[in-house]
């Protein structure tokens, strides 16, 4: 048949991997921008055939993001994206498995599986599109919102603390956690590759804006005026600075970041801290991931840690091969007639 | 050597030991069990256990106890009343004495009579004194005394002799019913070969009993049940748990993909996981999964992928895993849910059995759902039921729902082991073609393609929203919605083509016909040959198959004046019959958490035949 003498030698574009779907985002959501970066990327990061990728999804504005790829997808029920790639994965572990979701599918009712995930190691690629709200049941306070946020559901403000999600990712000992914004395309694009290439669970999130129900969450980020003193872009092995004019470097007390000024003699960059992300412990990982919540210090977007360890898929692949050498291909018949058997005649 | 002991032959015997849930009645009477299948008698056991793991020593609540009642005849239950009863304690004889036949044989442990376990139990004088057990036979023996005496020497500690007094009763009871303890020597050298002193303890403990039957002169009468005549093959005995692992690792073997089991444990479902995984040298995957809805969600990815995927659970865990399985529906992917029924609602019986799931199997679910729904009838019947589940999975890409129950699943019966060659392969057809490939473009039993992720050019996506009939892409057409919704129900319908007639065993025709389904089998079966050795006319039907219903079961049921339906719930069977079939049914429901006693079914027979005796 005419499909089977087709050979792929052609290199794949984006266009490759965008299907013949209308997308359906409010116009100006962030998600858009998510899609481009990824189509774009992908043809660079995917190592495999194209038929070997797989797009898996949950509930809400995100999860509709499978339908716009042209590879297999999977749009689940909410919450459980992370546990149906997870099927997806040890279901045939030569796929690359991607998930798509937004905060109240991954932190909310999707908490369990997304932490299991990461305990595990199960080498999926995990892209939480976190902007801070319940979009597609418009506009309630999300487990990222803010203390203190109004919404349709809070109409005096909630009284509940949010979750940090990166935070979280560490605590749970994901292997790759890192952070990126919907506007700073590059970055995104560059982090996309980064968590495509790693080897385990990686955890990226994307700040994105919701222009009909939290719009301007992030534009301190993102907006020219302030995203330079504001954002702190992460680089191996390079001291912490940041400022419109790199005025500004982080320094490490113990376990306490603080901003120092670079201008005024006091402090040089040799004073900053030098960031590592493939430090074995995920101390700092986490100190990073406090930065949000506390007053004066930018925001760090990049990878915050990337560790190796096997992955759960490598295991359980690796113990079937082990016991198959061990035992032999198992026989049906010597199950059966195993045990206590007797003869009637 | 003591003079020869009388030994009478019986036709059949139910023994119940009972003690401490830490005694090792379970052990005790499994190997008893074991043992007697060997020896070529028919069996069925009820163990019958707490939910607590080690409830505080000597109290009733603690009681575990395993029945057993073989024969030299076909048997199907574990018999309603025990002939035998072995009291490690007197808590143990507190709960079960009720149940114990008149003039049956009482085994107690005298040594565990003392104040405080009197107190426990709730006796305000000693039970073995005064009159209690008046009308039966009973044998005082002090086991744990005698188990000591044997063990001493031995490097053991005193509370590890006193663990190895359940094999002195064991061999006890070998003796008294003239059965070879070798098996259990054995099992105890194979069991504990890490641990040589084991090994020489319970050893010791096993034939001190035996050989204390021999030279006592309590005992005059041994007893013997000679083998059954059971059809010519290899044999095996088998629990219900044991056989449905086996038959989907069957069915893997059969259908040739690779076993995905994504579980999370729960009673009494938790050992299918377990023997499960110990066959990675057949490829399979067993995921212990972080909660029930992440292993039916795990199994729904592993089924995308093209595996034969499977979850087990019980109830509770079936309630978890609902909307998963609309998922699975509406995605119309091969998926097997087990669940092995417990008495309910919520966490309920947890150890104890019962048919309460039968709607929420059916029906318990959001939308217009429709699932395959069978039911295993006996413990070894769940090896078939499970490679049957896998094949209508496979061939009609839809879930399956294979509903056991506590009392199939642990008790356990001999099993004629069948040749591999004998079982049915399973078809499975991947769609690789890319010309006329359309996600949900159905072939004549209306399953859609199965195009697995790998497949060159046959990139698609499916979900759980509606989706457009053939193209498989997101759709909110009224009209296309309501094509699916009657699509998805035909195609469940259509299994009926597909699955054997219901059976009627007995006349034909006539005055009453008793239905049932699951795991009452051997019960009304029972109940049923007893009513006929009483001179009365009644038929048996037993479904196995209950969404859809065998094609000719309302053509059955009106043969028939009067249909009973016997079910440990409060009549969901019934429901369903009466809905589909517009036919008047009578009702039995007892929900004790236990197995039906065949003669309370057996009443219930003789008043719906009010006198007629069905001629």
């Amino acid at each position: 048949m005419e499909n089977k003498v087709e050979v792929k030698t052609a290199k794949l574009t984006a266009k490759d991997f965008a299907s013949d779907q209308e997308v359906r985002w409010c116009p100006g959501c962030g998600d858009y921008s998510i899609l481009a970066q990824v189509q774009r990327t992908f043809p660079e990061i995917i190592d495999v055939p194209k038929e070997d990728v797989v797009w898996i999804s949950g509930i809400g504005c995100s999860s509709r993001f499978p339908y716009y790829m042209d590879t297999y997808g999977f749009h689940g029920i909410h919450g459980r994206a992370p546990i149906l790639a997870t099927g997806v994965k040890l279901g045939n572990p030569k796929l690359s498995v991607w998930v798509a979701t937004g905060d109240g599918d991954l932190l909310s009712i999707g908490g369990n599986h997304f932490i299991h995930a990461c305990r595990k190691n199960i080498d999926i690629k995990v892209l939480l599109f976190n902007n801070r709200i319940y979009g597609l049941t418009k506009g309630q306070y999300s487990p990222t919102s803010e203390k203190g946020k109004v919404t349709k559901t809070t109409p005096y403000g909630s009284v509940d603390y949010p979750f940090n999600p990166t935070m979280l990712a560490t605590g749970s000992e994901a292997t790759f956690v890192a952070r990126s914004i919907d506007r700073h395309t590059k970055h995104l694009q560059e982090m996309i590759k980064r968590a495509g290439k790693h080897k385990g669970l990686a955890f990226l999130e994307v700040y994105q804006n919701c222009n009909i129900f939290n719009d301007g969450a992030f534009s301190i980020l993102t907006e020219k005026e302030t995203k330079d003193d504001n954002v702190l872009v992460l680089e191996q092995g390079k001291p912490m600075v940041f400022g419109k004019n790199a005025d500004k470097g982080i320094k490490l007390d113990g376990f306490s970041p603080r901003v120092v000024d670079l201008t005024n003699g006091q402090f040089s960059k040799d004073d900053l801290w030098i960031h590592d992300e493939f430090e074995e412990s995920p101390v700092r990982s986490a100190i990073l991931s406090t930065f949000t919540e506390i007053p004066g210090l930018p925001t760090p977007i990049g990878v915050f840690r990337q560790v190796l360890k096997p992955t759960y898929d490598e295991g359980l692949v690796g113990q079937i091969e082990d016991v198959k050498k061990k035992k032999g291909q198992g026989d049906l018949a010597d199950v059966l007639f195993g045990g206590n058997t007797w003869e009637v005649n | 050597m003591a003079k020869e002991k009388e030994v009478q032959q019986l036709s059949e015997v139910t023994v119940r030991f009972a003690g401490d849930s830490g005694d090792g009645m379970q052990l005790t009477g499994s190997q008893f069990s074991d043992t007697t299948a060997f020896v070529g008698n028919d069996l069925n056991t009820l163990p019958d256990y707490p939910a607590e793991i080690r409830a505080p020593a000597g109290t009733i609540y603690g009681v575990s106890g395993f029945q057993l009642h073989f024969s030299s005849e076909d048997i199907h239950t574990p018999g309603d009343q025990p002939d035998v009863l072995v009291a490690m304690n007197p808590a143990a004889l507190k709960k079960n004495l009720a149940e114990i036949k008149k003039n049956g044989i009482i085994i107690v442990n005298t040594d565990a009579f003392d104040l405080k376990n009197l107190k426990l139990a709730h006796y305000e004088s000693n039970p073995l004194d005064d009159g209690t057990l008046n009308g039966y036979t009973v044998f005082s023996v002090p086991i744990s005394t005698l188990t000591e005496n044997a063990l001493e020497g031995t490097s053991l500690s005193p509370k590890e002799v006193a663990r190895c007094k359940n094999f002195f009763a064991l061999g006890l009871m070998y003796w008294l019913y003239n059965r070879p303890v070798q098996n259990t020597l054995d099992w105890i050298q194979d069991k504990f070969k890490k641990h040589p002193q084991f090994v020489d303890a319970n050893t010791k403990a096993l034939n001190a009993g035996y050989y204390f039957g021999e030279m006592t002169e309590a005992f005059t009468t041994r007893y013997d049940v000679v083998s059954a005549k059971l059809p010519k093959g290899t044999y095996r005995n088998i629990a219900g748990n044991e056989a449905t692992a086996y038959g989907f690792l069957a069915a893997s073997v059969l259908s040739g993909l690779p076993l995905y089991l994504g579980s999370y444990p729960i009673t009494p479902a938790t050992e299918i996981l377990q023997y499960l995984s110990n066959f990675k040298n057949f490829g399979v995957k067993t995921f212990q999964a972080e909660d029930e809805i992440a292993g039916v969600t795990s199994a729904i990815g592993a089924a995308f992928t093209g595996n034969l995927a499977i979850t087990t659970t019980s109830g509770p865990g079936l309630a978890l895993k609902t909307e998963a399985i609309g998922l699975a529906v509406m995605t119309e992917l091969p998926l097997v849910i087990i669940n092995v029924q417990r008495g309910g609602p919520s966490t309920g019986l947890p150890t104890k059995t019962e048919q309460a799931d039968l709607l929420q199997a059916v029906v318990g679910r959001n939308g217009e759902a429709p699932v395959a729904v069978l039911a295993a009838k006996t413990p070894r019947d769940c090896f078939y039921m499970a490679i049957e589940a896998s094949r209508i999975a496979l061939k009609y890409m839809t879930p399956v729902i294979l509903l056991t129950d506590g009392y199939i699943a642990n008790g356990s019966e001999p099993w004629r082991i069948p040749s591999v060659d004998s079982l049915p392969k399973i078809d499975v057809k991947f769609r690789t073609e890319k010309e006329g490939f359309y996600p949900y473009l159905r072939d004549e039993f209306l399953a859609r393609p199965w195009a697995i992720p790998g497949t060159p050019d046959l990139e698609h996506r499916i979900g759980g929203l509606e989706k457009a009939d053939i193209y498989g892409t997101v759709n909110y057409d009224p009209d296309n919605h309501n094509k699916m919704i009657h699509l998805r129900a035909q195609k469940i319908k259509n299994i009926e083509n597909d699955i054997p007639e219901l059976e009627v065993d007995g006349e034909q025709q006539g005055e009453l016909l008793v239905l049932g389904w699951g795991g009452t089998y051997g019960a009304i079966k029972e109940a049923v040959i007893k009513a006929k050795a009483l001179g009365m006319t009644v038929s048996q039907a037993h479904l196995q198959y209950v969404n859809p219903f065998p094609k000719n079961t309302g053509e059955v049921l009106k043969r028939f004046n009067k249909v009973l339906i016997p079910e440990i719930n409060l009549g969901q069977l019934a429901k369903l019959i009466k809905s589909e079939y517009l036919v008047d049914v009578v009702q039995f429901n007892v929900v004790r958490g236990l197995p039906f006693r065949v003669s309370d079914i057996l009443e219930k027979i003789k008043e719906t035949l009010g006198g007629k005796n069905g001629k």
